[in-house]
């Protein structure tokens, strides 16, 4: 096992090396790179050769890089062209908004989906199923930035049931802890302030969920409709098991892996559409910085910084997912 | 196909034309007609001798038995469960809609969709766009062109759009698969970290990055980054097939024949593998338009104002002028959630066609 999680994280440090080596060499080699855009086009020469000389431009790009990685690797990651502070300050502050985000996504569809993908299966070809099935359809097919603007105009402006964006009211007054600002609030028995976050957060993660939402119910039931068919699920219930037992023991248990591999794979989901889900709620996460580093005049620094901290956590998510089938399924060897 | 004689290597192997089988002493072939019109192949098949002449017999028989009405291709039997699902007939009549609506856009739209009207432009105030009027059923958008015109005219855009990207998503994603999965060994571990890599960002992110790499925006980026994302999601899906054919029967069959590894490749191995590459497309094509939306939504997307397309008119009016008139982007998204839904109901029909398990 030990070795597995060895070799699996060595892996994880290639692809991730490879990843940043190419964005590290591309963004050095556009026309209209960083240079361009800090100094817009009609820049004269003399100013030019200043900057590059001073972002170390004029090196060989192995030489660039090795002194990138040093200093990624001793945990400096640069400034942010756009305001100067450093990157992983950026980042930091960003980044707990959009894992708060994706988490409560996350759990509502989960939450919703593996019952509603049951439920859809053992009722198969009922109005249940049908109802199920248009609703996942619709779901990926509806753009969710449209979805989340509609949401937002009929339960805020029409009918005042949710705040229309930002993580908190303003005025309230939070201590910050981890960032989480649900959690925060339990830490330091602000509980108003947990409230209040939870409720800034449900109409973005609802909108968020969606997609994911979607394809979990499907694969759940797809799933379910399989293991129903076997022979074991019969010799249970002509032994008499209760039905509980035989929904969890039997049917849930074996239909589960599929599942949870789906689970990990929509962490990437989870991560675009936070892109737009933040842009429509005002939601100050990493998509909020992605969107922002790019229109205003492309911030390299932090814009290469963002992509590998989001391809870090999609490979680590599904690290954890290839793990957790060992303990899911005894019969599966992880290797 | 119940009659035994049909079958092939069953029966008698001498039910086809008796005069082949007996050489000696039949009549026809004191014909000289006969004898004229025989090919030098002809006759070279009759000196087989016995053993080779009911070889041969049994070899007529098979090829008879598979050209036999009777037995029913994959495909056949594909399109036969295809036409009767309902979900498959939505979904076809839905994307020959759209496309029909695309190829005679000129001719069904009312009027031109970058004229700015007069009587239009008149009424447009910071807060508000008019709505329908007499010549304009679906009124104006904010530059005071005929909103319905352009909804026509945006049919033709989205597909060009959706077909490309999906198109180069194909071309590069197959080629990709196809030569890792021909080749093996170090080619396709080499590759296949590359799709990794690829697949270890989400989505829309790459698109983003991708969008974001290039100096400025153009309907050409777009259409490149959604592209690019398909990429490795094709890869991998040949990938898999080809190396699930590597080991079958019917390239050993070939292998052992000595077909050249080009042609194994190409006539046996990559057309088994292209209707599971067709489906995927199918779906593809959703999501790349969902996706160019997405793009134009976050300001990335085509800078051309003149442009009609439904994703730049949701993402970019649409979203900047939701307060004044919601329509903007109500019309659009509707029209995206429709193809989008066509394409994959069309597609998931076709993948559940296509699967052997649901063969009846």
């Amino acid at each position: 096992m030990l070795r597995v999680i060895v070799r699996r994280l060595l892996q994880l440090v290639v692809t991730l090396i490879a990843l940043s080596a190419l964005i590290f060499v591309w963004l050095r080699n556009l026309p209209g790179g960083p240079v361009e855009a800090l100094l817009g086009e009609r820049a004269t020469p003399e100013r030019r050769a200043l900057l590059i000389k001073a972002l170390g431009y004029d090196q060989p790009i192995l030489v660039q890089y090795g002194k990138f990685m040093q200093r990624v690797l001793t945990g400096d990651l640069g400034n942010s062209i756009r305001t100067g502070d450093p990157v992983t300050d950026v980042i930091a502050r960003a980044f707990p908004a959009t894992i708060e985000l994706a988490i409560a996504a996350m759990i509502i569809a989960v939450g919703l989906g593996v019952p509603l993908g049951y439920l859809a299966a053992r009722y198969r070809g009922r109005l249940l199923d049908n109802l199920t099935i248009a609703g996942t359809l619709l779901g990926i097919s509806i753009p969710i930035f449209f979805l989340g603007y509609l949401l937002k105009d009929v339960l805020t402006q029409d009918i005042h049931w949710f705040p229309p964006s930002g993580r908190i009211s303003t005025g309230m007054d939070n201590t910050s802890v981890t960032g989480f600002y649900v959690l925060d609030g339990l830490l330091t028995r602000e509980f108003d302030a947990s409230a209040d976050a939870l409720w800034h957060l449900i109409l973005p993660a609802v909108t968020l969920a969606t997609i994911p939402l979607a394809v979990i119910v499907r694969i759940t039931r797809a799933s379910v409709l399989d293991v129903l068919n076997e022979d074991y699920v019969r010799t249970a219930e002509a032994k008499g098991l209760r039905h509980r037992t035989i929904r969890g023991r039997h049917i849930l248990r074996n239909a589960l892996l599929p599942v949870v591999t789906t689970i990990g794979l929509q962490t990437g989901a989870l991560l675009s559409g936070a892109v737009l889900t933040e842009k429509v709620y005002n939601w100050g996460g990493l998509g909020t910085l992605i969107t922002d580093s790019i229109s205003g005049g492309r911030d390299y620094p932090v814009l290469q910084a963002i992509i590998l901290l989001a391809a870090l956590v999609f490979v680590l998510v599904n690290l954890l997912v290839d793990l957790s089938y060992a303990f899911i399924d005894p019969r599966v060897r992880v290797r | 196909m119940t009659d035994p004689t049909t079958r092939p290597g069953v029966g008698k192997p001498r039910t086809g034309d008796t005069p082949t089988d007996q050489p000696a002493g039949n009549p026809t072939e004191d014909r000289p007609a006969g004898q004229a019109g025989e090919t030098p192949a002809q006759r070279r098949e009759r000196s087989l001798g016995r053993l080779g002449d009911r070889k041969r017999a049994r070899l007529d028989e098979l090829a008879r038995a598979t050209a036999d009405p009777g037995g029913v291709s994959l495909y056949r039997d594909a399109l036969r469960r295809l036409r009767r699902n309902p979900v498959a007939i939505v979904g076809a009549v839905i994307v020959g809609l759209f496309v029909l609506v695309a190829i005679f856009a000129p001719l069904i739209a009312p009027h031109d969709p970058v004229q700015r009207f007069d009587e239009l432009t008149r009424d447009l105030t910071v807060d508000s766009i008019p709505g329908a009027t007499a010549g304009h059923p679906f009124g104006s958008d904010p530059l005071g062109r005929d909103f319905l015109s352009r909804m026509i005219h945006g049919s033709r855009q989205t597909l060009f759009v959706g077909v490309l990207a999906t198109l180069i998503g194909l071309t590069l994603g197959v080629l990709l698969g196809a030569i890792a999965g021909a080749f093996g060994g170090w080619v396709d571990v080499v590759l296949m970290r590359l799709t990794d890599v690829m697949l270890a960002l989400p989505s829309l992110l790459l698109a983003i990055t991708l969008v974001a790499m290039a100096s400025r925006s153009s309907q050409w980026t777009v259409i490149f980054a959604v592209a690019i994302v398909s990429v490795p999601i094709f890869a991998r899906l040949l990938r898999g097939s080809m190396l699930a054919q590597r080991e079958s029967d019917h390239v050993l069959a070939a292998r052992a024949l000595g077909v050249k590894e080009r042609n194994i490749v190409l006539r046996h191995m990559l057309p088994n593998s292209l209707t599971a590459v067709i489906v995927q497309a199918t779906l593809t094509f959703a999501v790349a338009i969902l996706d160019a939306a997405a793009l134009s939504f976050l300001g990335l997307g085509d800078p051309d104002i003149n442009r009609a397309e439904w994703g730049l008119m949701l993402g970019v009016d649409g979203q900047r002028y939701f307060e004044v008139r919601p329509e903007l982007a109500y019309y659009p998204a509707l029209a995206i959630i429709v193809v989008a839904l066509g394409f994959t109901l069309l597609g998931e029909a076709m993948r559940e066609a296509i699967d052997p398990k649901n063969r009846r």
